[in-house]
């Protein structure tokens, strides 16, 4: 969505730039305006009120014509608070990008600089730099424009640091960039929003501190007027003649409130982070569309999906994540789900609980059975107590899903908590049982480490003692060996084969690796564009594969001993889900496809054990390429 | 006898700790150990080691990105030894893991490949659309492309254009950092395939590091272990895959996941890598290591390929 668009969306920061917007074009058009002189004394005629003929607004304590030097202050007002907001922004980010860029000694010189300046009382500081230059509306100008760079250098400094380190610099060096040429070309284009987004917000300050400088008589000079110096004479009259205080007064106010409604709504529009939708919180359980056909169970198990339809629907886009997808896993059994990236298998597991993030996640079709209740559109109470105590989940990146801040012990005692009430006594010794149980060695000391203090390998093994925690009869496992280690790997997927014999777990393991499905699981789904392709027993599958995507994606993977060699590609990419082909989805990526293979909806054929999705299969005696 | 495409000595990498106010400096962090390795003229030299042996770091200096603490880098014998990028940039180039981190996101797809035809070359505007059209057609990216920016394309699209970007500095040895950890298998395969298309084509020479063993086999010609900052195992690929010397090797290939194999951990005991702040002293691999012995731990062993066979860094190599 275009900034501008996600702007208007802000009903307030709208508000705010329309009135900006005429406060501006009535400031630039005032020379052009037939306004009296607003310097021209006239004492016969002071103090008029408003409304009086003439003088629409009255007039001050020099007979003055109050709606003139209202503009023609707002006018002064604008270009100096705009201007000290350029200059400030221009210093401060120039030495916050230097700062940030070099880093080292060069960054703590500039920032102890900094941290100097900012140690001062601000408008004492910018009453020192008036005193000692004399005061003067360009005197002011320079003076809150000084006060201003510190807030800039260091907002600026903390974003370069963060890009300064991404590899995209890397590449321009490598690229024969000088550091000037990277600063100006890679980093200043990356730091912009920030700088627009600070200014916004901060322009409406600096105005008002040049009237507070005017207010106090070291800003413009009598006669001309800016809003703070109009206060300031205003202010012997204020309570016998308050009209003269009141009229600048409406305007500082008018302004201030406008562009600070606007540079909120900026800030809104230009920040990555809220643009993606992270002011939108999330519900608590995935929406249920009102529509949705619940299945009934189609086969045994103690956790069934069937014909389970998972969206995304955003602005008039409909990502079809998961698109009927039936699966069923046994006390015991580990079933795989095998695909590539996009291909739903994650949207899959998540459905299950409600996880998937609504908006803008939808499900729309389908059940998903567990011991015969349908946990779609369940209330959210039922859900929340079936969460980690039946069903639990184990994550990809463990030091993303546990909290940083807390022990691990603290936190395996929370999720028992969550379901059992139990003393910190008890809790404190059934988590070590479970650091055991996940072999982590010395768990008794090591229950007390933070997430940073422990390896890859032994913060997934947390993971894992987290998602026992409870005794759950499900584990949804979503990629759990793909940030770690080969050998680690090797460690923790023995580890979960144990678990499951010994407490006869059903485990649903979602990779994308081959050689981790032969190993770990009974049964395997293979899955391409949301849907499934070809289901069965583990060594059927990967002795004679039926479906082509899943014969031709195991020759893409290369496999140890075979020496060095040329690999099986398959060209093209999958299919984008909001933008399907009829038919079957991999047809334009496969060779043996037909026409008939680009039309209507192709059904999942159960044949014995296995099922496929496929009107060309690879015949059983046929090699593939 | 040919000169060597890359040829580095003694180099290593301490990372300094930071002075304390008082007491004596700290020690630092040993990221990589001495290395001395040979890369011939159209050699694929893989790397592989899991996370924290060092070898993004020792990728890191191979193209001036980072000073070497010792040692010195020969590039076609000719020593480089100021870590200036810009000098590195012609000669040797870099091509990046995470392909789409790697790329400006405000920067069109042409600007970013005009970057090092411009400031390395010197190109006027003529030539470099030129050269850009050959790159693009060389590593099979539509020209079409180059007016988008990078969050438009998939991770293999994006990679594509990392090589492409690479292969515009016209630099004959090529760093590849894990070039294909981030992409999907069938992905995989199509930019592996277009990495062995252009060595052959070009004349390249590639550095290809890898924590994944099968992937390192379909493309190297010889192979480097790396262990904790240290080569503990070097030679050609087929004998160090058909008959591991170093234990930490077997370790590597048995763990990998393999269809038909039983699932076991290959490791009795859960074990963790040393903590690089407080290294063991003897080699870093004896705590894991089955065959460990009291002269593990008193020496550090040393790379050496005695006997005919492929080097080792190991006072009990295994044999055949």
């Amino acid at each position: 969505m275009s900034a501008l668009a996600l702007l208007a969306r802000n009903r307030l920061a709208l508000g705010g730039l329309i009135v900006m917007a005429l406060v501006v074009l009535l400031a630039i058009l005032t020379p052009l305006l037939p306004l009296a002189p607003p310097n021209v004394t006239d004492t016969g005629n002071r103090f008029l009120p408003p409304f009086s003929p003439g003088a629409p607004l009255g007039t001050d304590h020099l007979g003055r014509d109050l709606l003139s030097r209202l503009m023609w202050g707002t006018r002064l007002s604008l270009a100096v608070g705009i201007a000290a907001a350029f200059v400030a922004a221009t210093i401060g980010a120039a030495i916050g990008i230097v700062a940030g860029y070099y880093g080292g000694r060069t960054d703590n010189v500039i920032m102890r600089g900094v941290d100097m300046l900012m140690a001062f009382p601000y408008i004492l500081l910018a009453l020192a730099i008036v005193a000692a230059l004399g005061p003067g509306l360009m005197n002011a100008l320079i003076a809150v424009a000084a006060v201003n760079i510190p807030f800039f250098a260091r907002n600026i400094r903390g974003i370069t640091v963060g890009i300064a380190h991404k590899e995209f610099v890397d590449a321009a060096r490598l690229s024969g960039m000088s550091d000037a040429r990277i600063i100006l070309t890679e980093i200043l284009p990356n730091v912009v929003p920030v700088i627009v987004i600070a200014m916004s917000t901060t322009v409406g300050w600096m105005i008002l501190e040049t009237a507070g400088l005017s207010f106090l008589g070291l800003g413009s000079q009598p006669p001309v007027a800016d809003l703070g110096s109009m206060l300031g004479e205003a202010r012997a009259a204020l309570i016998t003649n308050p009209h003269t205080s009141i009229v600048p007064g409406l305007m500082i106010l008018v302004i201030v409130m406008a562009i600070n409604l606007l540079g909120d709504g900026i800030r809104d529009a230009l920040d990555p982070r809220l643009k993606s939708g992270a002011l939108n919180r999330p519900l608590p359980a995935t929406l249920v569309a009102p529509d949705r056909q619940p299945e009934s169970q189609q086969n045994d198990g103690i956790l069934t999906l069937d014909n389970l339809q998972t969206q995304f629907r955003v602005k008039h886009r409909t990502y079809r994540a998961v698109g009927g997808v039936t699966l069923s896993v046994k006390p015991g059994e580990c079933l795989g789900i095998i695909g590539e990236s996009g291909s739903g298998k994650s949207v899959t597991a998540l459905s299950v609980m409600g996880l998937v993030a609504s908006p803008p996640g939808l499900v729309t079709g389908g059940s998903v059975h567990y011991r015969g209740d349908d946990l779609i559109g369940a209330p959210y109470r039922q859900l929340r107590s079936l969460r980690g105590s039946q069903i639990a989940y184990i994550f990809q990146d463990p030091l993303a899903t546990l909290h940083p801040l807390y022990r691990i012990g603290d936190q395996l005692i929370e999720a028992i908590a969550v379901h059992h009430s139990i003393s910190r006594a008890e809790g404190r010794k059934r988590a070590i049982d479970l650091l055991n149980a996940v072999r982590i060695p010395n768990a008794a000391s090591r229950i007390d480490d933070y997430p940073h203090e422990m390896s890859g390998g032994m913060r997934q093994r947390v993971g894992i003692a987290m998602a026992l925690a409870n005794d759950p009869e499900v584990i949804i496992a979503d990629e759990p060996t793909t940030a770690l280690d080969v050998t680690v790997q090797a460690q923790i997927l023995s580890l979960l084969d144990d678990l499951r014999r010994d407490r006869g777990l059903a485990i649903i393991f979602i990779t994308h690796d081959f050689g981790v499905v032969g190993q770990l699981c009974d049964r395997v789904a293979v899955m391409y564009a949301g849907r499934i392709v070809e289901q069965g027993p583990t060594r059927a599958i990967l002795d004679a594969p039926r479906h082509p995507y899943t014969a031709r994606l195991m020759a893409c993977v290369p496999e140890l001993g075979a020496g060095k060699r040329r690999l099986e590609a398959i060209p093209g990419l999958p299919p984008p889900v909001d933008d399907l082909p009829p038919g079957c989805a991999f047809a334009p990526r496969c060779d043996r496809a037909t026409d008939t293979c680009r039309r209507g909806d192709i059904a999942l054929e159960s044949a014995g054990d296995r099922a496929l999705r496929c009107l060309q299969p690879v015949q059983p005696q046929e090699a593939m390429p | 006898m040919t000169t060597p495409a890359l040829r580095l000595e003694n180099l290593s990498k301490t990372f300094p700790l930071g002075r304390r106010l008082f007491g004596p400096e700290r020690p630092g962090v040993r990221a990589v150990h001495p290395v001395t390795l040979e890369v011939m003229p159209g050699e694929t030299l893989g790397i592989v080691g899991e996370s924290g042996c060092g070898k993004s770091t020792l990728a890191r200096m191979l193209v001036g990105l980072l000073p070497p603490t010792t040692g010195t880098i020969q590039i076609e014998g000719r020593a480089l030894d100021n870590a200036d990028p810009a000098v590195f940039g012609k000669r040797i180039q870099y091509v990046f893991q995470d392909p789409i981190s790697s790329l400006n996101p405000r920067k069109t797809i042409r600007q970013i490949m005009e970057a090092p035809l411009k400031l390395l070359h010197g190109m006027d505007r003529a030539a470099r659309a030129k050269r850009i059209a050959e790159i693009f057609a060389t590593v099979s990216l539509r020209e079409e492309f180059l007016d988008r920016y990078p969050h438009e394309f998939s991770g293999g699209q994006a990679q594509r254009i990392g090589i492409a970007r690479a292969l515009a500095a016209e630099a004959r040895i090529l760093i590849l950092d894990e070039p294909v950890s981030a992409l999907d298998v069938s992905v995989q395969a199509q930019v592996l395939n277009l990495l062995a298309d252009l060595k052959a084509r070009l004349g390249l020479t590639y550095l290809f590091i890898s924590h994944d063993l099968a992937v390192v086999e379909a493309v190297s010609d010889r192979v480097a272990v790396l262990y904790f900052g240290s080569v503990v195992e070097l030679g050609r690929a087929e004998d160090i895959f058909r008959a591991p010397r170093h234990p930490y090797t077997k370790l590597l290939a048995d763990s990998a996941p393999v269809v038909g194999r039983p699932l076991t951990a290959p490791e009795a005991r859960e074990t963790e890598l040393p903590d690089p702040l407080n290294p063991p002293g003897g080699c870093a691999f004896r705590a894991r290591c089955p065959r460990a012995s009291d002269l593990c731990a008193a020496k550090v062993p040393v790379l050496d390929g005695a006997g005919g066979r492929h080097a080792v860094a190991c006072h009990h190599p295994l044999q055949d």
